[in-house]
């Protein structure tokens, strides 16, 4: 059918030899998690995670968190909230603006985070006069981080449907501005706002640049303090960690699909 | 990553009707403006200027003169080389793996999963590929045990170079691969079957359809990428600072041993002038990169 197709035994070779780079690690850390000292292997470790005394050890993970999902709330609300809102503003009133938009909100994917977090230490001493060293501020620093990726998922969204005139017609209708973003424009951009809020979770739990050199104890740096006396439970959420990122992954490819299905 | 925003800019721009004069609209403009001028434009901009200032607030030249010091230079050079090491790597294998999924339907099962893993994987870089390499190849390590136990291989003979610079490469790999293959996957399906066929029409082989056809229209896309993921590895941080807590082999761990040690050479605010080095390869590489890809993108248009 396709002239360009690659032989099955090509196909096959690059698909073990690729697999096998990307599965001996995981596998050896499944391995790792299992083996005792004695050189058995049991579930122990995996079974032991919510034994009381073990609790009491992982409380800096616990903690961590606890704050890393306090500020993928906080974050997705700046997505859902603060950059959502502007972009439809943007595609409905100020179509003109759109390329220099563009051009701010995919900034952050060319500026590294390790240089960000320089700049933000001044920022994040004056915000903990006003806020509190509390863990949700770094929200404000997230929403940045995350910014190319939601603005991608969400402008697909807003590519897919034609938000002028369903704005124009609801208005026409006599709706109000809260009643047009809320109940017509929010829904007919949900797969993109679901798409722009689960990957923002996922950055979000990932995230150990900013927090680790602003001190804030969040999920990821908890694993660094837990790792030093105990390897084997980081590595255990590590695991569970990569299992969830691809089930909400795959979650994200089948919102994309759905909004590609709604093109005409 | 942005060609896929701008195909539909002009559509949208010419099918607009200018923003009613006089209305207060704008309004709604001024939060977001105001958040992404605090915490992105001014961060970035401090960043950079702290590096011209000493802690007295006074002008300096010192911090951007420090970046010539041979630790500095080398630095910077450990930086590019792992960062052009896995970045050429990375593309080659993740290429093939692109050229492996040509002719799967795209909402296949292999294709489907191949994506959500390489979306995953991509993001992977952090302190867990840390975790998951010092398990496999770590002193304790699984495959480290393994070699050693069956056929006496000491993979750590001449020091365990796991926690220094040679041991990023393998990590950095591991999350160049998947980001090769999403930004190539686009420019590779959307090589034409009609191309192969009208070559193969006027006698050609399959030889001569990649030499003279396929190379020549993916060169820019995979030159593009390339550079992609030279700025991706160059500004990883995570990984390294988890594999290696002491050392400051690249750029990214010697800023932050210049931000929680008081001096690093006796100069204050290095950081910035680290940061202002890092931008500016950053920056190059990204430039050229959208133009590559902007010229790359021509034959996406399907």
């Amino acid at each position: 059918m396709n002239r360009l197709t690659p032989s099955p035994l090509t196909r096959a070779i690059v698909g073990i030899v690729v697999g096998a780079f990307f599965a001996i690690p995981l596998v050896s850390t499944l391995i790792y998690t299992l083996r005792m000292p004695d050189g058995s292997l049991s579930w122990s470790r995996w079974t032991g995670l919510f034994d009381p005394h073990t609790v009491a050890a992982l409380k800096p993970l616990w903690t961590g968190l606890g704050n890393s999902l306090v500020l993928c709330v906080v974050t997705v609300a700046i997505v859902l909230l603060l950059l959502a809102p502007t972009m439809v503003l943007v595609a409905l009133r100020f179509a003109r603006l759109r390329r220099a938009f563009e051009f701010a909100v995919l900034l952050p994917i060319s500026i590294p985070a390790i240089v960000l977090v320089v700049g933000l230490a001044p920022i994040y001493q004056q915000i903990g006069r006003l806020f509190g060293t509390g863990a949700w501020t770094l929200a404000f620093a997230y929403g940045i981080t995350v910014l190319p990726f939601a603005y991608r998922a969400i402008q697909a969204s807003i590519d897919a449907v034609d938000l002028r005139t369903l704005a124009e017609a609801a208005r026409s209708l006599g709706a109000g501005w809260t009643a047009v973003i809320v109940r017509v424009l929010a829904p007919n951009l949900r797969q993109g706002l679901l798409a722009a809020s689960l990957i923002s979770i996922a950055v979000v739990l990932g995230e150990f640049t900013i927090a680790s050199l602003l001190n804030r104890q969040v999920f990821q740096t908890a694993m660094v303090v837990v790792q030093k006396q105990d390897p084997y439970t980081p590595a255990i959420f590590t695991l569970l960690a990569l299992v969830l990122a691809f089930t909400l992954l795959l979650l994200i490819g089948r919102a994309a699909r759905g909004t590609r299905k709604a093109r005409p | 990553m942005t060609v896929v925003t701008t195909a539909g800019v002009d559509a949208a721009a010419s099918a607009s009707t200018p923003a009613r004069r006089g209305s207060w609209s704008w309004l709604g403009l001024v939060p977001f403006a105001a958040y992404v001028l605090l915490f992105l434009a001014l961060p970035s901009v401090l960043a950079v200027a702290s590096g011209f200032f000493d802690r007295r607030g006074a002008f300096t030249w010192d911090n951007i003169t420090a970046l010539g010091d041979p630790l500095i230079v080398e630095t910077f050079a450990n930086s590019a080389g792992l960062s052009l090491l896995t970045a050429v790597i990375g593309a080659l294998a993740g290429a093939l793996v692109c050229y492996a999924m040509l002719g799967l339907h795209p909402e296949g099962l292999v294709r489907s999963a191949v994506d959500a893993a390489a979306g995953v994987l991509a993001q992977f870089g952090g302190v867990m590929l840390a975790f998951a390499f010092i398990a496999t190849i770590g002193l304790q390590g699984v495959v480290r045990l393994f070699l050693l136990d069956a056929f006496g291989i000491d993979i750590f003979a001449n020091g365990t170079w796991l926690y220094d610079l040679p041991g990023l490469v393998l990590p950095y790999i591991y999350f160049q691969i998947p980001l090769m293959v999403i930004t190539f996957m686009p420019a590779l399906s959307a090589l034409r079957p009609q191309w192969a066929e009208a070559t193969l029409t006027l006698g050609g082989s399959r030889r001569a359809f990649w030499s003279y056809v396929g190379i020549p229209v993916l060169a820019p896309s995979f030159f593009a990428s390339l550079l992609l993921l030279f700025a991706n590895a160059f500004s990883s941080y995570a990984t390294a600072a988890a594999l290696a807590s002491q050392g400051a082999e690249i750029v990214p761990l010697r800023i932050r041993s210049a931000l929680t040690s008081e001096t690093v050479l006796g100069r204050e605010n290095l950081a910035g002038a680290l940061a202002l080095g890092m931008i500016v390869v950053v920056g190059i590489v990204m430039f050229v990169y959208s133009a590559v890809q902007r010229r790359a993108a021509r034959w996406y248009q399907a």
